[in-house]
């Protein structure tokens, strides 16, 4: 049983790594005022990139700095037309998903050697190991939490920090003035445009971090449509831990951990059919966010910033 | 100098575009080529699948081989099911093209309805049942190349324990199931088939997750139908053997991969494509096995012992030889006689099937 729980904890913080690193990724963005909609393909940019790279150069930092880059230039890009150019941020986000699958398809068939068909498809590159830490990695449970590679590790570090920053910091105060009323921000002496493209940027490279986690590390190798779909997903994540970086980990490991119940209870040969089983992420999603938003309207708290999705301008009054 | 520039942009399109008007139509070539015959494929994935799509994708590439400049062909990847099919299936028969192959089950209904329009159009639909005049149906037995590849299995397990990754409970994936049970268990009546079901062909990192939680669950081999090599990654990663399916998948993950039962297009798309040339093409239903090359079993990795290779080559010659692996006594899951002594499960009792043979750890609703 023991090992049962600690085999299930260890698939479901390996699954959830990359949902995590977008959901923080999206909540800095979303705290900044702007909704991006194109995760699901600067999450595919991100994968296929830092692949290319790993099997290029065989270095994981550089493949890494490469979803980074890539990364902040679509996300960039959303920054231009939505900050700047005060374009509909939905369109704007929802070009770059239909741009960035797309292109990561074409980079997919493109890159790789030519000696290969399918050119970077099946290929094998380097990929992040898990560490293995004398004594504890013995213990169960525990093993499960400490034997994962450094790309889970970061998540650990990351929520905390994510956490502090936003709300015990003076730049993390400014961050949430600005999603919730840029013009008070404004007056107050914010350079509300300057936040928003950083938080933006900073936004996106976190969540091209979440898909080189799928391409280094959760499923190595590049295959088309690698997500799957969980670009997606993370903007449910984001509303489901209200734009709190702590809850982001319940949200993935929630979607990370019944995916990985689900199929050892299939394993197990259980009456549930498997339909219901399969469905059930979606739906713990759906029930959650509704009761979320019942709790909201109870307590009065809003978790959305209030200023999401609305473009700013300064002569406006 | 706004204006200027505005102005001096539109004279410099103008220019263009009359300049364009100015030439003189292109003479047609006096030697006429004879006109290629014209043939487009609907894909669900993409080739680069590695699976369902790399293979038809191979099929594709064969006929350029073998007819040469006689044939023209074309294809689009990742069509959804759906409306989105309809329009690119039109399309096709818009452009003139002679031939069309729509290569996933969702696509039947809108080929039929293209089909009904376009009746100078040949259609043919992969693993539907829908005709029409000029709409045939065509598909394989990949159940009995997956017969074989539980031989192997059923051979090499220890933990007689053997993960099977599925995709959708359906007629289609069932009866490969029950095919590579029935294999399993002609060499192994001790062994299991544990059966998750993922309800998507292409997720990698589902389909991945399913193959831990098998392994996680003592199986020792792990065979799939899905449309990636993801599971049998998930198998190498632990040490584990693996059945491929679709393509040889040995070739891209190694040769824990013992053998993969494939498809082989090629074969089917040469004939109907020769005779739709010939004008001798009619509305067909396809429903080839082994002994017609259409599907078969990859090579074998070198981890398959001698002793097991012989055994696999025998059922293969009786399969060829015109015997069905739904031959009874066949039990069901619940040890009941399903097909007695002397019979076989029928054709159209086969493209139906919803029940698993005993052996199967699973549900199919």
């Amino acid at each position: 049983m023991i090992g049962l729980i600690s085999s299930i904890l260890t698939i479901t913080l390996r699954a959830g790594t990359s949902l995590v690193y977008a959901t923080i990724g999206e909540i800095f963005t979303e705290r900044g005022g702007i909704l991006n909609l194109g995760l699901e393909g600067i999450m595919l940019m991100g994968a296929v990139t830092s692949f290319a790279v790993s099997y290029y150069t065989h270095s994981l930092p550089l493949a890494l700095l490469a979803a980074v880059l890539v990364g902040a230039a679509l996300s960039a890009i959303h920054a231009f037309l939505t900050i700047t150019m005060r374009a509909n941020q939905v369109v704007s986000g929802l070009s770059i998903t239909l741009f960035g699958s797309g292109f990561a398809s074409f980079l997919g068939q493109r890159l790789g050697p030519a000696t290969n068909n399918h050119r970077l498809v099946g290929l094998v590159g380097a990929k992040f190991e898990s560490f293995r830490i004398p004594v504890l990695s013995d213990i169960p449970i525990v093993q499960s939490i400490v034997s994962q590679d450094i790309l889970t590790w970061g998540i650990y570090l990351l929520i905390p920090l994510a956490w502090f920053y936003l709300y015990r910091t003076r730049a993390g105060l400014s961050l949430r003035a600005v999603g919730e009323n840029p013009q008070t921000a404004d007056a107050m002496g914010v350079d509300v445009f300057r936040l928003k493209y950083a938080y933006t940027i900073s936004g996106g490279m976190l969540v091209a971090l979440g898909g080189a986690h799928l391409s280094l590390s959760y499923t190595p190798g590049w295959s088309e449509n690698i997500t799957g779909g969980r670009g997606w997903i993370v903007i449910a994540l984001v509303i489901f831990s209200m734009w709190n970086p702590a809850r982001a980990i319940w949200g993935a490991l929630l979607f990370g951990g019944i995916n990985a119940v689900q199929f050892r209870l299939q394993a197990s040969g259980t009456n549930i059919p498997a339909g219901f089983l399969n469905m059930l992420p979606y739906i713990m999603t759906i029930v959650v966010l509704v009761l979320i938003t019942w709790w909201e309207a109870l307590s009065k708290k809003v978790g959305a910033p209030a200023a999401l999705g609305q473009a700013y301008m300064r002569e406006d009054k | 100098m706004k204006k200027l520039a505005v102005l001096g942009t539109i004279l410099l399109v103008s220019a263009i575009l009359f300049a364009g008007c100015n030439k003189k139509p292109v003479e047609p070539v006096a030697v006429e080529k004879p006109k290629a015959f014209k043939v487009a494929f609907v894909y669900i994935g993409p080739p680069g699948d590695l699976g369902w799509t790399y293979e038809h994708d191979r099929g594709r590439k064969a006929l350029n081989e073998a007819f040469g400049e006689k044939l023209q062909t074309a294809f689009i990847e990742n069509v959804p099911e759906g409306p989105d099919a309809t329009r690119v299936i039109r399309q096709y028969a818009q452009d003139g093209y002679d031939m069309i192959f729509t290569t996933s089950f969702g696509y039947m209904d809108p080929t039929l309805e293209v089909a009904k329009e376009f009746p100078n159009v040949k259609f043919e639909h992969c693993s539907g049942y829908k005709t029409n005049p000029n709409m045939a149906t065509y598909f394989g037995r990949i159940e009995e190349a997956r017969y074989l590849s539980g031989i192997i299995a059923g051979k090499m397990t220890k933990s007689n324990k053997i993960g099977f990754v599925a995709a959708f409970p359906i007629p289609e994936v069932v009866r490969g199931i029950n095919g590579f049970t029935l294999g399993v268990r002609s060499v192994n009546p001790k062994a299991q088939v544990k059966v998750v079901w993922t309800n998507t062909w292409y997720d990698p990192v589902k389909e991945r997750e399913a193959a831990v939680a098998l392994l996680d669950d003592g199986s020792d081999i792990i065979a799939q139908h899905q449309d990636t090599t993801e599971p049998q990654k998930a198998a190498k990663e632990r040490g584990k053997f693996s059945i491929g399916y679709d393509s040889d998948m040995g070739k891209f993950v190694g040769d824990t991969v013992l053998a993969s039962p494939i498809w082989n297009w090629a074969v089917y798309y040469k004939d109907t494509i020769g005779k739709a040339m010939a004008g001798t093409w009619t509305s067909h239903q396809y429903w080839g096995g082994l002994k017609d090359g259409v599907v078969a079993l990859s090579d074998l990795s070198p981890n398959v012992p001698e002793d097991v290779k012989t055994l696999v080559k025998a059922a293969q010659d009786k399969i060829t030889g015109g015997w069905s692996i739904f031959s009874g006594p066949i039990k069901d899951q619940a040890g009941k006689i399903a097909v007695k002594e002397g019979e076989t499960v029928p054709d159209d009792k086969q493209s139906t099937m919803d029940w698993f043979v005993a052996g199967v750890v699973g549900k199919v609703k």
